[in-house]
């Protein structure tokens, strides 16, 4: 079985070129990842702060391969029939009022009670067979004919059940439906889990997954994020605001500003026709990096002693 | 490389990192797909696999380093002889006795002579395995193994020849090649024991400390203890700070039972019960901070104030023959600084726990309602003052339970000045406290129930 996309995937090299080609700049590791987790056929467990980018990586694989990507938000009290497959309750019972005349000639005049249950169990379950079924993300998944990109978005507000259920998905890439059966992936899809680690996940749950930790990435890689993602602004300008906010990174904040914080802001700024770094411009957009007014009071307070020390010479032009 | 990995999953265990076997088929998995090559692509490789938290990250990436940076791996002319295992001869270990014929002094003393540093690289690696090396606990061994490996790589016949030759410049040389042989081989057993033995002892040393008597634990052994309680106190928390719900069991809650049951024209064959909070608890801790007490105290206190997200209040209390209050202290200060601050206050003095009593009731009775705990913290030894019990019951009437943490084991309260018996009939719960163990136990209880 060697279906297109699997191919790309030939080389740690060729993933991180594919990745970048879709507008997203892997670091070593994750690209380590996403070539290991088709190889070895397991899900990758992405954890991070906020606005790292661990939604967007799921994005980016879906878009270079051309894969469909199946997204699936956890929330509390997420169960199987809204996660897996629901049956059709209603055109069951509308199809069994329709059908209901033809129930007789289906029986025939079988004498007695026997006769006619033993002919009733000849037509088969019916009702219970795939046409009935609702497929939900993850039953999607799995049955996506070319493979798909499944996204199971922050497991860590499921409920502690849930993660349970997901384990014979996780290891097997299969799910048992009673009435049906197994059904199993002709093409494994390719699986990522985010969590933002607000509760510690099982420990069963991380073995079954390659477990990548994405963290606010170093000056060199969040300057390419931003020539990538904002491909219209100045270069100087470029390596200034990067150095700004790792500096910034570097302060007792409530909330450091992550790399989707960072783009916002770099793309304010191409808006703004700025140039440079006025002293007055950032703090009127600090508001942009910062989520919290007590962080945004910390910042403006020693906003020129932060401006002169970042350092742009650290950072390469390309 | 099969061997290695294997000495590195046992070295990252001793790190800290747990590693089922499970995993260590997948590592290896792994490391075949990507290769051994490129050192970096192994370490990102081998940590996606293995180190599921940052904690683990962070001790994965110092293990891999330090373990690969061990001579043998380091240097280019050992992986040389590594790649080419199979043809480093002849090992010292099956050298023929009379192998000092010409020359003399067997193969060590050539390669040391001829400064063939591939050959010592190997021989080192191979004899420390052969004399079981990774299974190094502890520092006195050191010793031992740096003669083990010595003599597997043919100590002997080296030693012997220095002999033969004591006076002859092939002897000078020689003496001073084995001192630093010893010295290089010393360092490599170190090194080892660092890697494959400190996880182990720090592991012990906790099991150890968190069964010990909180009243017996010795000063320098503090810093540790208070990592300890606050991985407890972390645990507790991350397990029950977030929203809980439990079920009120016989009110059924029809909406979502329709949609559960409607698969069977909502007829409910299965139920489902509504549910109600669990409500984080709002402490009110008493603390004895007399001499006899203070130690447990203390860490009663750090347990406490690192559960932040998983209380709905708190409200600290020292006393020995007053009461003060002690929050604000707790909650400004670095617990480290706090503590002293708090013994400073009110410590040290002899414990009057009725005038305590008293004290409370006449100022802070208002913080009590039905939503609250108090806890505390003493022996009940008052030196026979008047024990106040009556306060007691008012508290205990007015809070939703009173729980007593004693440091002294049952048997003993009650005797002498103790007044543990007028006050055990108010509290809801009174319990032996004088380990970690002990205080992990109560107030994950006290969590859980809410």
């Amino acid at each position: 079985m060697s279906i297109a996309w699997q191919a790309q995937l030939d080389s740690i090299e060729a993933t991180e070129s594919g990745l970048e080609s879709a507008g997203y700049i892997p670091s070593r590791e994750i690209a380590t990842a996403v070539y290991l987790s088709h190889h070895l056929q397991k899900p990758i467990l992405v954890e991070g702060p906020a606005g790292v980018g661990k939604t967007e990586l799921a994005k980016a694989v879906s878009r270079w391969l051309s894969l469909p990507l199946i997204r699936m938000q956890c929330y509390e009290g997420l169960d199987e029939s809204k996660a897996l497959y629901e049956w059709k309750y209603g055109k069951q019972l509308l199809y069994t009022q329709i059908l209901k005349d033809r129930m007789g000639a289906a029986l025939g005049d079988e004498p007695g009670m026997d006769a006619a249950l033993r002919r009733l169990h000849g037509l088969s379950d019916l009702f219970f067979s795939e046409d009935f079924l609702e497929p939900r993300p993850l039953l999607k998944a799995l049955r996506s004919p070319g493979g798909a990109v499944l996204l199971i978005d922050e497991v860590d507000k499921a409920d502690q059940e849930f993660e349970a259920f997901l384990l014979e998905l996780l290891s097997d890439y299969q799910v048992s439906i009673p009435e049906i059966g197994t059904i199993r992936a002709d093409v494994p899809p390719i699986v990522m889990l985010t969590s933002n680690s607000q509760r510690d996940l099982g420990d069963a749950l991380k073995r079954r997954c390659l477990h990548l930790h994405i963290g606010l990435p170093e000056a060199r890689l969040e300057a390419r994020i931003i020539a990538s993602r904002v491909p219209g602004i100045d270069a100087t300008l470029r390596r200034k605001l990067v150095a700004f906010v790792q500096e910034l990174r570097g302060l007792d904040l409530k909330k450091l500003p992550s790399v989707s914080e960072t783009i916002d802001w770099a793309r304010v700024l191409v808006l703004l026709h700025a140039n440079e770094l006025e002293p007055a411009l950032v703090r009127e957009t600090l508001n942009v990096l910062l989520k919290f007014e007590s962080d945004i009071e910390v910042v403006a307070g020693q906003l020129g002693e932060l401006l002169l020390k970042a350092k742009p010479e650290a950072i390469p032009v390309r | 490389m099969e061997g290695p990995l294997l000495d590195f999953f046992r070295a990252a265990r001793s790190a800290g990192l747990r590693i089922s076997p499970a995993e260590t088929i997948e590592a290896a998995r792994a490391a075949a797909v990507v290769g051994f090559e490129d050192r970096q692509r192994l370490r990102d490789t081998l940590g996606l696999v293995l180190a599921k938290t940052i904690d683990e990250k962070r001790a994965y990436g110092v293990c891999f380093d330090l373990f690969f940076k061990r001579a043998s791996f380091s240097d280019p002319a050992g992986k040389a002889a590594e790649a080419s295992a199979g043809e480093v001869p002849p090992m010292p270990g099956e050298m023929p006795a009379g192998g000092e014929g010409e020359g003399g002094g067997g193969a060590l003393a050539a390669a040391l002579l001829s400064n063939d540093q591939a050959w010592l690289a190997a021989a080192i690696e191979q004899a420390s395995r052969e004399a079981r090396l990774s299974e190094i606990s502890l520092f006195t061994q050191v010793n031992l193994f740096t003669r083990r490996i010595l003599e597997r790589m043919g100590l002997g016949a080296l030693e012997r020849e220095i002999v033969r030759t004591r006076t002859a410049p092939r002897g000078e040389a020689l003496t001073q090649a084995r001192d630093a042989l010893r010295e290089r081989v010393r360092g490599f057993v170190e090194q080892n024991l660092l890697l494959f033995a400190e996880g182990r002892n720090q592991e012990f040393r906790a099991r150890m400390l968190t069964q010990a008597r909180l009243t017996a634990i010795d000063r320098r052994d503090h810093e540790r203890m208070r990592v300890l309680v606050r991985a407890m106190a972390h645990r507790l928390a991350t397990l029950y700070g977030r929203p809980r719900k439990r079920d009120r069991r016989g009110v059924l809650d029809v909406r979502r039972t329709l949609r559960r049951n409607m698969a069977w024209e909502a007829i409910p064959f299965r139920t489902i019960w509504k549910q109600e909070r669990i409500e984080k608890p709002r402490l009110v801790v008493l603390c004895d901070v007399s001499g006899s007490v203070a130690a447990v105290a203390q860490f009663l206190l750090l347990f406490l104030y690192s559960l932040n997200e998983a209380l709905a209040g708190l409200r600290a209390f020292a006393f020995s023959s007053a009461l003060a209050d002690v929050s604000d202290l707790l909650t400004t200060l670095p617990i480290e600084r706090a503590i002293p601050e708090v013994m400073a206050r009110s410590g040290f003095g002899s414990s009057n726990y009725g005038q305590s009593l008293a004290d409370f009731e006449r100022e802070y009775m208002h913080l009590l309602d039905s939503s609250t705990t108090v806890i505390i913290l003493g022996d009940g030894r008052g030196n026979r003052t008047d024990a106040r019990a009556d306060i007691l019951q008012r508290m205990a009437n007015r809070a939703k339970q009173v729980v007593w943490l004693n440091p002294e084991t049952r048997t003993v309260w009650g005797t002498g000045d103790s007044d543990m018996p007028k006050y055990t009939p108010h509290c809801r719960v009174s319990i032996t406290c004088n380990s970690l163990f002990q205080l992990e136990r109560v107030i994950s209880e006290l969590l859980r129930v809410g």
